[in-house]
């Protein structure tokens, strides 16, 4: 028997942002506890008050380095309902969503191929010094090029669409800033082919992976949890921009549907806990204990009656056979369903560039001014919610944020103590591979952590040894 | 141009260029007519000049002196681009940046904005030397179409004078002295004057930065179409030298 430790990860490595875990061993070296902590504050909730209303969208997808267009769309969102437009012109929606999909594919592809594809290709317990992207592409050129390449192709669209890769100014109240010039589309549609057949391969390969790797997904950070997202209006197809609130049990039981998202504060409550300053967001009917729920990829294939284009479809049935149709609960799969969805994105944008409405003029429409304005959208990593009020003046005067990784605390926290039982329970030596399995299941979620810019390369993984009385044992750094 | 100032016409150079100017013109104009820009802030287009900002500092006659209100003198050697001249400039627009709350990346003056564009001009791309003042300055958006936010305010003045000389209306003015020197409105807040959107000083020619806002136009400008995307600040005028 020996002395009770903590175990502390800090910070995560591969992720967005800034987070650490501790793991609690008691004297048997067996799993007590074990958390994911955010250790950062941002307070956009907080300074945005008293900024003026049409400079929402720019200001707060500053949250974010990565999935920056969520933010922005989802505050434009909110801000057409507050200007009194419930209907964009067709090249603003358009437009919009083409911005949208460029965001989803470039963001699901940064995730895959450059954060986490190294655990997949090279095994979750490889040497540190392997696990990076600049290893798979000397091992994987083809693959290492085509990450990059449709990266750039994701963030050429959004460039397009917003007037920079990177915190653009195109969504505005009501509308849109700017068309996409024939020129553009010819550029992109020149590439679409190819971007699509890459996404067949990567959803192959993400497949390939979960099937053949079927003990360690069904084990690996796996439980049964409910699932939110937004479905289209009419059937209930995937929708990435638009839509009602779904929310399905673990086995399928429809807990809510078709729910206007200006009502998810009737659906949903933010729990708080003192050691994390992210919330725990549950459904409320159903308390905390059990209407917590998980959001993202896996959990837009499990909501979603199908989707509307036909190659994702394919995927996406063969993803459902895998649970016989029910939902599927196994953290790893993300990876699967976030190249399904890839992989409609690139059809999605085929299809836009076709339309001729990207060239039309008419960008903005007007309405009867409102002083509340709820935008939401699914963003890579899952659902977002933007709530604000705006006074006369058209000053801010509440803002309210769940974000996707905020959706998904409860479900992130699961994962990590289930592997590191599995992992750590009885185990006297911390081994950087074990500490690695951790890190996995976190990073299945593509968590952003803190809406910033991701680490990569020298991230320092710091862990130390506590015993009950707090004194340092040991401690071990390492460089991922 | 008159018969008149023809007659009277002389030459004088700047950083060697020889440049035409009449009895009255001050150095800028001159120059402005000449193709060779002089940086400013302060100064714009049919307002009186004031020579506040400092950044048009030329050497002539081996003094410092404010081109926009410096008459023209023949014969008369200015140096408008040393090393030396730039870099203080530099310093004046860094010193600016680090008085008020100017945050680039999510004000709608971006790329409009003068300051912003002078800072590319001047080359102001190192690492600050100054500390940030970061003062605390309220938005004033009690009226309906105009926004005030002096956390952008240079105090350059221009409303001042447009409001006054063009509108006759006298809706802004100077109030505190030295470093605590504002712009403030003639009122409780902006709503409680008789700004109006249509007012010249609410032009956002008139104000170089993003501190006068007339309310709802924002983002509506994309990037790439705003005044500089299209290239540094002085660059219509440098079109003009043959």
């Amino acid at each position: 028997m020996s002395e009770p430790r903590l175990i502390e990860i800090s910070p995560v490595t591969r992720v967005e942002g800034h987070g650490k875990v501790t793991i609690h061993l008691n004297a048997d070296n067996e799993v007590d506890e074990a958390r994911l902590h955010i250790v950062e504050f941002r307070g956009f909730e907080r300074f945005i008050r008293g900024r003026l209303m049409w400079e929402v969208p720019v200001i707060v997808q500053r949250l974010c380095g990565i999935c920056p267009v969520s933010h922005h769309l989802a505050a434009a969102k909110a801000m057409d309902m507050i200007a009194g437009v419930d209907q964009l012109t067709p090249t603003a929606e358009k437009m919009r969503r083409l911005m949208h999909y460029g965001q989803v594919m470039q963001s699901h592809v940064l995730h895959f191929f450059h954060l986490a594809a190294p655990d997949l290709l090279f095994g979750f317990g490889a040497p540190a010094e392997k696990r990076n992207i600049f290893e798979v592409i000397k091992e994987k050129p083809e693959l290492g090029k085509r990450a990059i390449l449709m990266r750039k192709y994701g963030q050429e669209i959004i460039e397009a669409t917003a007037g920079k890769k990177v915190h653009g100014t195109g969504a505005i109240p009501g509308g849109i800033n700017r068309n996409l010039p024939v020129e553009r589309r010819d550029h992109f549609l020149g590439s679409i082919d190819e971007m699509t057949e890459w996404a067949q391969d990567a959803v192959k390969l993400a497949r390939d992976y979960t099937l053949e790797h079927e003990d360690l997904v069904a084990e690996f950070g796996s439980f049964p949890s409910n699932y939110m997202s937004l479905v289209r209006e009419s059937d209930g197809a995937l929708d990435l921009y638009h839509g009602n609130l779904r929310a399905l049990s673990s086995t399928g039981e429809m807990l809510f549907d078709q729910v206007p998202y200006s009502r998810y504060h009737e659906l949903i409550v933010e729990d708080v806990r003192s050691w994390s300053y992210m919330k725990f967001p549950f459904i409320r009917e159903m308390g905390p204990d059990d209407g917590w729920y998980r959001v993202g990829p896996l959990a837009r294939m499990n909501t979603a009656s199908f989707i509307d284009t036909p190659l994702a479809d394919a995927a996406l049935k063969e993803l459902k056979a895998v649970t016989c149709g029910t939902p599927n609960n196994s953290t790893l799969a993300n990876h699967w369903a976030r190249m399904i969805e890839v992989l409609h994105c690139v059809e999605k944008m085929r299809e836009l560039l076709h339309d001729p409405d990207l060239q039309g003029t008419d960008l903005i429409a007007t309405g009867d001014r409102r002083e509340e304005g709820i935008g939401v959208i699914e963003a890579p990593r899952g659902n977002l919610i933007h709530h604000y009020k705006v006074d006369e003046h058209d000053q801010v005067t509440y803002c309210n944020l769940i974000v996707s990784t905020t959706h998904n605390n409860e479900g992130m926290n699961r994962a990590v103590k289930d592997v590191a039982i599995k992992h750590l329970s009885g185990k006297e030596q911390i081994t950087e591979g074990m500490l690695n399995h951790v890190e996995v299941a976190i990073r299945a979620y593509d968590p952003c952590l803190s809406c910033a810019t991701h680490a990569l390369g020298q991230m320092p993984l710091q862990v130390e040894l506590f015993n009950a009385e707090g004194g340092l044992l040991d401690s071990r750094t390492q460089c991922v | 141009m008159s018969g008149t100032k023809k007659e009277t016409g002389f030459t004088f150079t700047i950083d060697g260029v020889e440049i035409t100017a009449y009895a009255g013109e001050t150095i800028m104009e001159a120059a402005d007519t000449a193709g060779v820009y002089i940086p400013r802030l302060c100064d714009h287009e049919g307002l009186r000049h004031q020579g506040s900002c400092r950044v048009c500092t030329v050497k002539a006659g081996g003094r410092s002196v404010a081109a926009c209100t410096q008459p023209a003198a023949p014969g008369q050697a200015v140096e408008n681009e040393s090393p030396h001249l730039t870099k203080m400039r530099r310093d004046l627009v860094e010193m600016l940046f680090h008085e008020g709350n100017h945050l680039c990346p999510i004000c709608e003056a971006s790329g409009n904005c003068e300051l912003q564009a002078m800072a590319y001009r001047l080359d102001m791309t190192e690492t600050t030397r100054f500390p940030y003042l970061e003062p605390c300055r309220a938005l004033d958006a009690s009226h309906p179409d105009i926004a005030l936010d002096t956390n952008r305010c240079i105090s350059c003045g221009r409303c001042i004078r447009a409001s006054e000389d063009v509108d006759g209306k006298g809706v802004f003015g100077y109030v505190g002295r030295g470093i605590h020197r504002r712009v403030a409105v003639n009122g409780e807040n902006l709503a409680d004057t008789d700004a109006q959107v249509t007012d010249h000083a609410i032009s956002s020619e008139v104000c170089p930065v993003g501190c006068i806002i007339r309310k709802r136009v924002g983002f509506v400008t994309p990037i790439g179409e705003r005044e500089f995307d299209k290239g540094l600040i002085g660059h219509e005028i440098e079109a003009r030298r043959k």
